[in-house]
C-alpha cells in the first residue's frame, strides 16, 4: 500500500443509500458539465433498498485501453485512468465490454466513451474528487489511507479476482477484516438447467 | 372571489413549475465567462441546513462548491443541495407583484398591489372584526423574517390569528420537549452521534429526508455501536441495522410502553439519575405494567423478543441515543409517541451527556429559529407563551405597544382553514406556504380557498395554492435575502445574501414592512436591512428559554454557528443542554410524562383494511414548490408511486407498475405500483410531495394530535384495487 498519509479513493457499497448526490455533482464538474460519469444501481430493490455506487476502479492494468484498437485511453503517471481521447476514440464499445466493473459508458451523442477520471482537474489543484466530497454516507470517501484504516471497521481492499485473472486497482473497495481480495468466481454467475 | 381565474393547465403554462437542467448561460458557460465570487451560505431546502458555497457571475447564481470547512457537514451534500444553485435564475422565477384579472393574473406596480392587500385587509377587518384576517407563515424563511411577521399580525394587524407550516412538521415534537424538559430543542450537537454505543431512530426516513445524518449513524456502527430502526418499512438507513422493529402504522407508542415495561420490570432503570433530576417515574413506571412484550407485539406487530432485546440494548449501553421524526410524530398521538421514548431516554440516564441523549430531526429548513420568535400562534420572541403575562408585559415593551394590545393564541395552521370553510375567517395573507399540497384531506382545503373574500401570497414561484390569490407579491429566495437560521441542532447560522432579487421583486422584510405602514404602523416596521431586525430580535428574545441576546452576525461566522441559548456577547453559547443535570423547568427536574395508548383518527375496516402512510423521496422537498422545477431531481423521482409488498399484490392481482387505485374515506387516487418486500404486507406507501391528481393529502384526513395540532399523515386507513 502506498503512503499512509497520502490521499486515497475508497467505496463502501455498505454504506451507500441510493441518494445521487455523487451523479448530480459529478455533473457539475467543470470539464464535463452536464454528462455524469458514475452511476449508482440498485441490487434488486424488489427485495431491498441496498444500492451500490460505481466509479472507476483505476485499473494498474486497465483492460479498457489493453482493448482499446485506437489507444485512445490513457493512464496518468499517477494511476488515474483517463476519458477517451476524443480525437482517438473511435466509439467502438470495445472498453464498455471489456471493462470487468462495468464502468466505461458510450456516450452515443458525443461519439466519445467517457467515463470517471477522479476528477483529475480538481486532484490535480488539490480539492476531492466531487462525488466523494458531497457524498452524505461516505460510501465514497477521499481521505488518507491511515485515516480509513483508522476509523473505519471494514478494511481497503484493491486485488479482484475474476477467474483467474487478478486484477490490482487504485482505488480501494472496503472489505469485511477476513477478507484480502474479492475473488469472484465465475462459476457463481453460470446459469445451468435445473436437473 | 378565490377560485381560480382561469383552468389550470393555462396557469402551469405561463408559470410553471418548468424543468431547468442548466446553468444560466448553459453547461459551457461558466469554462468561458467564470465566477466573480463564492458565497458561504447554506442550503435552501432541509433542517440540516448544510454549508455550501454558491458561485456568483452578474448578480447570478451559476453554480456550487462544497463548503468543506463547514463542521457540520463537511462539503457533504444530497442532491437537493447540488443541484439547488438551479433555483435562481429560474424562468418561473415571479418577477413583479401579480394582480388576479380575467385572463389569469397580470403584472402590477408596487404601489398598486400594496394598497390593495391593505385596503381589502383593512376592509375585512372593519366590516367583521379584527381576527377575520389571518397571516400564515414558513419554516423556510429566516428567523429575522419570522419575528417580523409574528409582530406584523400582532401589531400592524392586530389579528390573534397567525401560524405556520411547521404546524405539519415540528410541533409534536416541541410540545412534548417542553413538557419533558422546559424547552424545544434537540439537547444534543449531532457531534454526540458517533460516540454513542445504541442509536435508536424511531420513524425518521434518515436517508432519504436528512441524508447528511447518515455519515454520523454509519460512524457511531464503525466504532462498535448498534443501531436500532422503528419503521413500517426498511428505508435505505436500515441496510445497516442491527435490530429493524417493523412496526404496525401509528403503534409506535405500545413499542416504547413495551420497552419501558422490560426496564421497569428487570430493574434496568437509573435510579441514582431518576431521583436526582426527574419527578414522576412511578406513575410511568406503573402504567407501563400492562404493556408486557406479549401484549406490546399483538398492538404493535413488533415481535416480543426484538422489543425485549431492544430494551435490553439501550439501557445496558453506556452511551444511548435516539432520533426521532415525522414518523412518530405525524399521528393524533404524536406527542405521545415522543414522550414515549423521551421517558426511556430518561428513566436509563440517557440525557445530558455526550454521545448519550434524545434528539428530533427538525425537517424545514429553519423549523427550530423559524418556530422561536413569533409566528407560532401561542408564542411570542424568545420561545416565550402569549399567555404568560411577564412575556407580554416585556415583548410589548421591545414593540413600543401596551401589552393588552397583543392578541392572545389565535388557531393553529389546520384550525385556520377550517374556520375559513365555516365563514368565521374571510381574509388570509400567506408567505413561503403552499397548504393546497401539503395539508391534510385537501379538497377539503380547496373549498376553503374558493371561500375566501381576500388572498394575497407572497412568493418567489407561483404555488398550486396561490393560484387563488387575489394577489401576489413577488418576494425574495433563501440566496437573496440575509440573515439567520436555526439548523437541526439549534446551531444558529448565518444565511448570506449571494444576489439581488431580479426584475421587480423585492426582500421578503420589506414588503412586510411597506405594508404593515399602509396599514397605518408608521412606528415600529422602519427597519432598513435584516441586521436591524435581527438586534431588535435578539432584544425580544432576552431572558426567554431560546435567548439570542448574545448572538451576532460576527459571531457567527468566527464560530461556525453558535448554538442557543446564548445570554450575553461573551457567551459561546450552548452546544449541550441539560450538562449540569438541571432542565428547563422551574424546579431544575425533568418532567416524566404518562402517556396514554388510543387508535389512530381514522382506523382500519372491513371495507377500508390497509394501512396508508405517507413521506418523502430523497429528489424532492416538501411541497415541490421549489424541486418540482429542477430536471435532475424530478428525473430522478418524475411522479408518486404507491410501494406494495408481494403478498398484498399477490392478493390484488397487482404487478409491479401496474395501475392500482387507492381509495380512503375522503378520496381516491390512480398511480403505478412498486412492488417491493421492504414494505409491511398491511401497509401501502405514496409519497406526498405532488399537486392536483397525483397528491395523497386528496387521500389523508384531518385528525390531528390534540395537543400539538399535528395532522396524522403517517395513519389513514385504504382499500387498493388493480386500475
Amino acid at each position: 500500500m502506498q503512503n499512509t498519509k497520502s490521499l486515497a479513493f475508497f467505496i463502501d457499497p455498505s454504506r451507500c443509500i441510493g441518494c445521487e448526490a455523487c451523479v448530480n455533482a459529478c455533473a457539475e464538474c467543470e470539464t464535463h458539465r452536464g454528462y455524469p460519469m458514475i452511476h449508482v444501481d440498485y441490487l434488486d430493490r424488489s427485495r431491498s433498498t441496498a444500492t451500490v455506487p460505481a466509479v472507476c476502479m483505476h485499473c494498474d492494468r486497465p483492460t479498457c485501453a489493453e482493448v482499446c484498437p485506437a489507444d485512445a485511453i490513457k493512464k496518468t503517471e499517477d494511476g488515474v485512468v483517463q476519458s477517451s481521447l476524443k480525437p482517438r476514440c473511435i466509439a467502438c464499445s470495445n472498453c464498455v465490454l471489456a471493462c470487468p466493473f462495468g464502468i466505461p459508458k458510450m456516450k452515443s451523442e458525443l461519439e466519445q466513451m467517457m467515463k470517471c477520471d477522479m476528477c483529475y482537474d480538481r486532484t490535480a489543484a488539490g480539492k476531492r474528487p466531487m462525488c466523494a466530497t458531497v457524498c452524505p454516507s461516505q460510501a465514497l470517501a477521499y481521505v488518507p489511507v491511515d485515516e480509513i484504516v483508522r476509523t473505519r471497521r471494514e478494511k481497503p481492499v484493491n486485488v479482484f479476482f475474476f477467474g483467474k485473472e487478478r486484477v490490482t486497482t487504485k482505488v480501494f473497495m472496503m472489505a469485511p477484516l477476513s477478507v484480502d481480495a474479492f475473488d469472484v468466481d465465475i462459476a457463481d454467475f453460470i446459469w445451468e438447467p435445473e436437473s | 372571489m378565490a377560485r381560480r381565474p382561469i383552468d389550470e393547465s393555462s396557469l402551469v403554462e405561463r408559470f410553471g413549475p418548468h424543468l431547468v437542467y442548466e446553468p444560466p448561460g448553459g453547461w459551457r458557460s461558466e469554462a468561458e465567462n467564470p465566477a466573480e465570487k463564492l458565497v458561504q451560505t447554506h442550503c435552501c431546502f432541509c433542517g440540516q441546513q448544510c454549508g455550501i458555497q454558491l458561485k456568483v457571475r452578474d448578480n447570478q447564481v451559476i453554480g456550487f462548491e462544497p463548503w468543506e470547512e463547514f463542521p457540520f457537514n463537511r462539503g457533504m451534500l444530497c442532491p437537493k443541495g447540488v443541484k439547488r444553485y438551479l433555483q435562481s435564475s429560474h424562468p418561473d422565477r415571479l418577477l413583479s407583484p401579480l394582480m388576479r384579472d380575467d385572463s389569469g393574473f397580470r403584472s402590477a406596480t408596487w404601489d398598486e398591489a400594496l394598497s390593495f392587500t391593505a385596503g381589502r385587509l383593512q376592509q375585512l377587518q372593519q366590516e367583521y372584526g379584527r381576527d377575520a384576517v389571518a397571516v400564515y407563515g414558513g419554516a423556510s424563511l429566516t428567523t429575522e423574517k419570522t419575528y417580523l411577521l409574528g409582530k406584523f399580525a400582532r401589531v400592524a394587524l392586530g389579528t390573534r390569528h397567525i401560524d405556520y407550516n411547521g404546524r405539519l412538521c415540528m410541533v409534536s415534537a416541541g410540545t412534548a420537549y417542553k413538557l419533558a424538559f422546559g424547552v424545544d430543542r434537540s439537547p444534543n450537537p449531532w457531534s454526540d452521534i458517533p460516540l454513542a454505543d445504541v442509536v435508536i431512530i424511531a420513524g425518521s426516513n434518515t436517508a432519504e429526508c436528512s441524508p447528511i445524518t447518515t455519515d454520523y449513524i454509519w460512524r457511531s456502527r464503525d466504532r462498535g455501536g448498534k443501531l436500532i430502526v422503528l419503521d413500517p418499512r426498511m428505508t435505505p438507513i436500515t441496510r445497516n441495522a442491527d435490530l429493524f422493529l417493523p412496526v404496525r402504522p401509528g403503534t409506535d407508542l405500545a413499542v416504547f410502553l413495551g420497552m419501558m415495561h422490560v426496564i421497569v420490570r428487570d430493574g434496568l432503570a437509573n435510579r441514582d439519575f431518576i431521583e436526582k433530576h426527574t419527578i414522576g417515574f412511578n406513575a410511568v413506571a406503573e402504567s407501563a405494567k400492562i404493556w408486557d412484550p406479549a401484549t406490546a407485539a399483538r398492538v404493535s406487530g413488533v415481535p416480543p423478543e426484538a422489543i425485549e432485546k431492544a430494551a435490553r440494548w439501550f439501557a445496558t449501553a453506556k452511551r444511548g441515543f435516539a432520533l426521532h421524526a415525522r414518523g412518530i410524530e405525524h399521528q393524533s398521538k404524536g406527542v405521545e409517541n415522543v414522550l414515549g421514548l423521551i421517558n426511556l431516554c430518561v428513566a436509563t440516564g440517557n440525557i445530558g451527556r455526550e454521545g448519550a441523549g434524545c434528539v428530533m430531526i427538525t425537517g424545514q429548513g429553519n423549523g427550530q429559529g423559524g418556530r422561536e420568535h413569533g409566528q407560532k400562534c401561542d408564542q411570542l420572541p424568545g420561545q416565550r407563551s402569549i399567555a404568560d403575562p411577564e412575556a407580554r408585559a416585556h415583548v410589548a415593551k421591545v414593540w413600543g405597544v401596551n401589552p393588552a394590545e397583543i392578541p392572545q393564541a389565535g388557531y393553529p395552521a389546520l384550525e385556520i382553514m377550517e374556520a375559513i370553510h365555516r365563514g368565521e375567517i374571510k381574509g388570509l395573507l400567506s408567505i413561503c406556504f403552499n397548504p393546497l399540497v401539503s395539508l391534510p384531506d385537501s379538497n377539503f382545503i380547496r373549498e376553503a380557498l374558493e371561500k375566501l373574500e381576500f388572498f394575497g401570497v407572497i412568493d418567489f414561484f407561483m404555488s398550486e395554492t396561490a393560484h387563488h390569490a387575489d394577489v401576489i407579491l413577488a418576494g425574495s429566495l433563501h440566496e437573496e435575502e440575509e440573515g439567520v437560521a436555526a439548523n437541526v441542532e439549534g446551531r444558529v447560522i448565518h444565511i448570506r445574501q449571494a444576489v439581488t432579487p431580479p426584475g421587480q421583486a423585492r426582500l421578503d422584510s420589506q414588503i412586510i414592512c411597506d405594508l404593515a405602514r399602509r396599514l397605518g404602523r408608521k412606528e415600529g416596521f422602519n427597519f432598513r436591512e435584516p441586521r436591524e431586525i435581527f438586534d431588535e430580535l435578539r432584544d425580544a428574545s432576552r431572558g426567554g428559554p431560546a435567548d439570542y441576546s448574545g448572538i451576532t452576525y460576527e459571531k457567527i461566522d468566527r464560530q461556525m454557528g453558535v448554538f442557543w441559548p446564548c445570554p450575553s456577547e461573551d457567551h459561546p453559547g450552548t452546544p449541550r443542554l441539560f450538562e449540569d443535570g438541571r432542565f428547563f423547568h422551574a424546579d431544575g427536574k425533568a418532567h416524566f410524562q404518562v402517556t396514554e395508548y388510543r387508535e389512530s383518527g381514522d382506523p382500519i375496516s372491513e371495507e377500508y383494511p390497509i394501512y396508508l402512510t405517507t413521506g418523502r423521496v430523497v429528489s424532492q422537498y416538501l411541497s415541490g414548490t421549489q424541486t418540482r422545477r429542477i430536471g435532475a431531481l424530478v428525473d430522478q423521482y418524475p411522479e408518486p408511486r404507491v410501494e406494495i409488498h408481494p403478498r398484498l399484490a399477490k392478493e390484488h392481482g397487482i404487478s409491479d407498475n401496474d395501475w392500482v387505485r387507492v381509495t380512503t374515506r375522503r378520496s381516491e387516487m390512480t398511480l403505478r405500483a412498486m412492488v417491493v418486500r421492504t414494505i409491511r404486507p398491511d401497509t401501502v406507501f405514496i409519497p406526498y410531495h405532488w399537486p392536483g391528481l397525483k397528491s395523497v393529502n386528496r387521500l389523508t384526513h384531518r385528525t390531528v394530535d390534540p395537543r400539538s395540532k399535528i395532522p396524522e399523515y403517517k395513519v389513514s386507513a385504504c382499500k387498493i384495487q388493480k386500475a
